[in-house]
């Protein structure tokens, strides 16, 4: 379901912002108004949709507008154009107590220097939102409680936000956007403060909380790695506008133009794509109660030497056979079953590249890809492992 | 040609002796009952300093510099309190205080909402700088003038006095202290919904009360500073007592009277200082 939806739109800073409009729409470039009116074209006739429960990544070079982008969302920036439709109302029509409300109830951020409260402790910190709305302090002390609890700030409560280091500091920041349960989280550049391996950690417990929580996140990045392994979809920004949407596997396979394709350069790939982008699908199957003899027919009739063998009932895989084990087993009158190989691996299919990379030093054959229900959906042969990597 | 023509005369002085006098005759109800309000409180604040047994006072002043210190400055301030006595000034230094404090009572009640107010309001700086200016570059004496006009001689024009030339400092700090609380802080705050006064209340003062209190510490210094020169209209005190040693070219009364002055300075100073220190807070 759509949760937010933002057209055409449009932030210009400067003492007339209005007038600039006419120059967007006759086609002028950023710098060219800039030039010529000294006034900042923030963002210009930005569009997307982001669908509830999804992490939506906007990723663009400092400059890009992104961080004026993701303040027009909760209308810190005020627009100077379009339109932002959230739960079918555009926001932009709020008045000054309409604001309020939404960003009480609906919306909460955390910010690049965590913009913390230094003269609170951190369960002040956390409390603020619930305080603002009003909220009884046994309730707000409870809920702040349980939410530092899900960051892993248990024992914390008390601290000075001074005693904190970086990555704690911004766990207080989530804490304090979550406690509020809003139903939309932006986040502007939240980990790019923190260092590499703190920054790492944050990823994993960002993706797990996001697996629980479901909610819906706007994630600002300047870092392609950050935003390919958090996005659900990614929006790339350039000069205040999106050069291109969409998942990290549509991105990385068709990259819109030569700046994504530059932008995606150092990326590890291996982290983004999965055994299911990668993998053959198979229309081959062989099956346990076949006889050896057609078995080999239809290996023969297709370019692989090995073929996966599955159950007849159960349409799970059983083993692995090559065509000389077929040829073996009419020889010598035996079944399938008895000729196939067992040694073979099997791999789901949202398994990453670069953990099925490690896995395929222990087998000779192809590595098997099943879905959910374990079923059979394709092979990955060894070489298109290292294709898929350049 | 090398003198300033005299024909054009503009005697912007007796204009603003016109306006004080309507001022005077038309306003002496208000004046009178800001008099009475001033004179009130102040004679109570003198009763009770007067009150208070003189090794009490030193106490307190020791255990409070003691835990906002340290013990070496409790016993400084101490000793500086127990040579003013010693001195014979204790009576002149508490009459000093008292006019002190009920000036700066008054500074604060009416400098931090108008130093927030120009903090939130573009227009109310605009106004507010230019007199501002004025208020801290004219002779403090020039004061001595209106406040005698209002109010007569004593006590309150002294306190009328000091709080004028004792505003600006925390005016301008409080300004200066709303308008530099951190913007990501401030778009933290906003993020959650709170109404302006919200804001302001949880965050914006919290942030700015190291450098408001800063803007205390200076508005007490000028206040004491301010209550020596408004001896002259007949305030009494330390003040009071430089202005005798003056006119009988007394040098022991002039040096103890000024030493005396220069100890209670130091000791508020000192005091106001470490207070504001606590409030800062680590990032």
């Amino acid at each position: 379901m759509e949760k937010l939806r933002v057209e055409n739109l449009t932030k210009v800073f400067g003492k007339h912002p209005k007038k600039i409009l006419q120059l967007l729409e006759d086609g002028l470039k950023r710098d060219e108004i800039f030039k010529t009116t000294q006034h900042t074209v923030g963002i210009g006739n930005v569009n997307f949709s982001v669908e509830e429960g999804e992490t939506f990544v906007i990723m663009g070079l400092s400059g890009s507008g992104k961080s004026t982008l993701i303040r027009c969302l909760n209308l810190l920036n005020k627009p100077t154009a379009g339109k932002i439709i959230i739960d079918e109302e555009n926001i932009m029509d709020y008045d000054k107590k309409q604001m309020r409300e939404f960003r009480r109830n609906k919306i909460a951020m955390v910010f690049q220097h965590f913009g913390l409260f230094s003269h609170k402790t951190v369960i002040e910190n956390v409390e603020f939102g619930l305080e603002i709305k009003g909220e009884k302090k046994e309730y707000r002390y409870k809920k702040s409680l349980e939410t530092l609890k899900t960051v892993g700030l248990e024992g914390w409560e008390d601290y000075r936000i001074s005693a904190l280091s970086g990555g704690m500091k911004q766990r207080v920041g989530l804490a304090r956007a979550l406690a509020n349960d809003p139903e939309i989280i932006l986040m502007d550049e939240p980990f790019s403060a923190l260092d590499p391996l703190i920054r790492r950690d944050m990823h994993t417990e960002l993706l797990d909380l996001q697996s629980k929580l479901k909610k819906t996140i706007i994630f600002i990045t300047h870092d392609v790695n950050e935003a390919f392994k958090l996005g659900d979809r990614i929006a790339v920004l350039k000069e205040g506008e999106i050069v291109q949407i969409g998942t990290p596997e549509e991105i990385l396979e068709n990259p819109e133009n030569e700046y994504i394709r530059n932008f995606i350069q150092d990326i590890d790939r291996s982290r983004i794509l999965k055994a299911e982008n990668i993998m053959r699908k198979s229309i081959l199957k062989l099956n346990n109660s076949q006889k050896p003899k057609i078995a080999l027919e239809i290996l023969d009739d297709s370019d692989f030497q090995y073929g996966f063998v599955v159950d007849r009932e159960t349409r799970k895989i059983v083993g692995v056979v090559e065509a000389d084990d077929l040829i073996d087993a009419i020889k010598n009158k035996k079944t399938i079953e008895e000729v196939m190989h067992l040694d073979y691996i099997t791999v789901s299919k949202d398994e990453y590249v670069k953990e099925i990379i490690e896995k395929a030093y222990e087998t000779k054959y192809p590595i098997a890809v099943i879905d959910e229900s374990e079923n059979y959906i394709g092979r990955i042969q060894r070489g298109s492992l290292l294709k898929a990597l350049v | 040609m090398n003198e300033f023509p005299q024909f054009i005369n503009i005697p912007l002085g007796d204009y603003i002796k016109t306006f004080i006098s309507w001022l005077t005759v038309n306003y002496s109800g208000f004046f009178d009952g800001v008099k009475a309000g001033i004179l009130s409180v102040l004679l109570k604040m003198q009763d009770f300093l007067i009150w208070i047994p003189w090794f009490a006072v030193i106490l307190f002043i020791f255990a409070l510099g003691w835990k906002v210190k340290n013990l070496k400055s409790g016993l400084t301030f101490t000793a500086m309190l127990l040579l003013i006595g010693l001195m014979g000034y204790w009576e002149a230094m508490m009459l000093t205080i008292s006019i002190v404090l009920t000036a700066v009572v008054i500074s604060l009640l009416l400098g931090i909402p108008l130093g927030i107010l120009s903090a939130y309001n573009k227009r109310m700086d605009n106004i507010m700088r230019p007199i501002l200016d004025a208020m801290q570059t004219m002779p403090s004496f020039v004061y001595l003038i209106p406040a005698i006009m209002f109010f007569g001689l004593g006590s309150v024009p002294a306190v009328f006095a000091t709080t004028i030339y004792s505003l600006p400092p925390v005016i301008r700090l409080t300004a200066l202290a709303i308008n530099s609380v951190s913007h990501e802080m401030k778009e933290a705050a906003h993020a959650f919904g709170p109404t302006t006064w919200q804001a302001l209340v949880k965050v914006e003062i919290p942030q700015a009360m190291p450098t408001i209190m800063a803007g205390v510490n200076q508005t007490t210094m000028m206040a004491m500073a301010m209550v020596v020169v408004s001896s002259m209209i007949g305030a009494k005190g330390l003040g009071y007592s430089v202005l005798i040693a003056i006119n009988r070219t007394d040098v022991a009364m002039g040096a103890e009277a000024g030493i005396s002055i220069v100890f209670l300075a130091i000791i508020i100073d000192r005091l106001t200082q470490s207070v504001s220190e606590k409030f800062k807070y680590d990032e």
